[in-house]
């Protein structure tokens, strides 16, 4: 077994980009993203890493010098958070569109206003339907893993789409934990050279970004969501590869002692650590029956492996650390209700968002927010969403 | 092109929507988006190609006598060449009179 070094899990995705030998970064800084193309700028610098490191005055300029870095054939990271995210987004939708295999890291930040520099996850909901993957890491170790990994499943050639693995701001970000590093040379030969499909060529010439005219505009969108929905066989198969060469193992959808529970917390991210300690609390002391799961692909939404995670249970409670103004619930919440709709047997589902920016969720919320759903469930409760820990 | 875009399924575009056919936007016919088409009256025309730099279509093209020709099959009709003309020898014609 490699030796654990403990670093910074910003240092550690820089690490992941640095041994996936990256051709191109464009990057604009933002708390709490900072230090990982800080330390990219340093590599770089230090010819450590062969890249080109493009600076750039925002993060629409960084997007766009992205998307000509790997319209050129170049492999492409960058890394955002919160409002960031939120002013490349027009560019966002473009990358998946034109096939381009990009990386990018969002630690995850609230949106202003009021001005937050603290987690939740209203950024990457915001830019939940741009047609990026989108993944969640709930620790360290898994941040570095599944950075390595997203540079080999963007850039299946069945796949070529754009990929951003979401990580807490400052949960994660900004702590040090153990990593276990894996050999250069493992890394080159689990992720050889990225061979473009098509690249820009000056002696085979393409046009790419082209208008689309009602005639051919639905054609293209209905292409790019059947890849985008078959890329999650490509993220399985990438994720047995890396289990079977490094021993961790990862699925789209993760079950903690799930086993038979008749009650379910439904977690994304690091908060996902809490809640198993909570569980532990739960089975352990209480002798209560409840279990959790973890949603660590977020988009292509994994129907299906939701569905078996959650088969059996009769109380679903879904913690969302996001608000959808407006909306009948919060937005994971609410892919859960439509992805069971209908479905026989299916459990009661209550929503709950918590951990807005940057507030902790503490183990003792996490068993409020299980009785509460267990009551609510008792009395079948026609409800939208539960605010926990808000003050009324 | 074998097929064209408008008569291709989903799966068979090509990758991210690209053109690898250069020029082939010229099997688009725009002729038929115009409401007034340009004429000119060659008497007055000095062969100064001015017109044909400033198309934005490269609806215009060189006639054997120096002159220049309309391509009504992709004009739009937008009337640059008439306001760029050196000697106001373009004149813009409503359609169908
Ligand atoms: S009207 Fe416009 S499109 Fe037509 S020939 Fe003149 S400049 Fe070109
Ligand atoms: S701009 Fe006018 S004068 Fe010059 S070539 Fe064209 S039509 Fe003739």
């Amino acid at each position: 077994m490699a030796k654990r070094v403990g670093i910074e899990v910003s240092l550690a995705i820089s690490e992941a980009v640095k041994q996936a030998k990256v051709d191109a970064i464009a990057a604009y800084p933002i708390t709490p993203q900072t230090h990982i193309v800080e330390h990219l700028s340093e590599l770089v610098a230090d010819a450590e890493l062969d890249a080109a490191f493009i600076p750039v005055e925002s993060e629409h300029s960084a997007m766009s010098v992205c998307a000509g870095t790997a319209a050129a054939g170049a492999r492409t990271y960058t890394a955002t958070s919160s409002q960031g995210l939120a002013l490349m987004n027009e560019i966002l939708y473009i990358i998946p569109a034109l096939r381009l295999p990009i990386v990018m890291t969002i630690a995850n930040r609230a949106l202003s206003g009021p001005i937050s520099i603290w987690n939740d996850h209203s950024d990457i909901m915001g830019a939940r339907d741009t047609g990026w993957i989108a993944i969640f890491a709930e620790n360290g170790q898994e941040a570095y893993d599944l950075t390595l990994q997203s540079f080999k499943i963007a850039e299946d050639h069945r796949v070529l789409l754009p990929i951003s693995v979401n990580i807490d701001g400052f949960t994660l970000s900004h702590v040090i934990e153990p990593h276990e590093f894996i050999d250069q040379q493992e890394v080159d030969a689990f992720l050889p050279e990225y061979k473009p499909a098509v690249q820009l060529n000056p002696d085979q010439p393409v046009s790419m970004g082209m208008v689309g005219i009602p005639e051919v505009y639905a054609e293209a969108k209905k292409c790019q969501d059947e890849v985008l929905k078959n890329s999650e066989a490509v993220v399985k198969e990438v994720f047995r590869e890396f289990g079977e060469k490094f021993g961790r193992h990862y699925q789209v959808v993760e079950s903690y002692r799930a086993e038979g529970a008749e009650t379910l917390l439904l977690t994304m991210g690091s908060v996902s650590e809490t809640a198993m300690e909570a569980i532990d609390r739960l089975q352990d002391v209480e002798k209560r029956s409840v279990g959790l799961v973890r949603l660590r692909l977020w988009r292509p939404f994994p129907s299906a492996d939701l569905l078996k995670a959650v088969t059996g249970c009769k109380t679903l409670a879904v913690l969302d650390r996001a608000v959808s103004f407006g909306s009948p619930g919060g937005p994971v919440a609410s892919e859960v209700r439509s992805t069971l709709y209908g479905v026989d047997g299916a459990p009661y589902i209550a929503s709950f968002i918590a951990g807005l920016g940057g507030r902790d969720i503490t183990i003792a919320d996490f068993i409020s927010i299980v009785d509460q759903a267990e009551s609510m469930a008792e009395s079948n409760e026609n409800h939208q969403y539960k605010m926990i820990g808000v003050r009324e | 092109m074998a097929k064209k875009f408008n008569e291709m399924a989903w799966h068979e575009y090509p990758l991210g929507f690209m053109v690898t056919e250069p020029g082939c936007a010229a099997e688009y016919r725009t002729g038929d988006w115009r409401s007034q088409r340009p004429e000119t009256d060659k008497s007055k025309c000095i062969k100064c190609g001015v017109c044909y730099l400033v198309c934005p279509e490269g609806a215009i093209v060189l006639a054997a006598d120096g002159t220049y020709d309309f391509d009504l099959e992709h004009c739009k009709g937008c009337g640059i060449c008439a306001t760029e003309c050196w000697t106001g020898c373009i004149s813009m014609v409503e359609e169908g009179e």
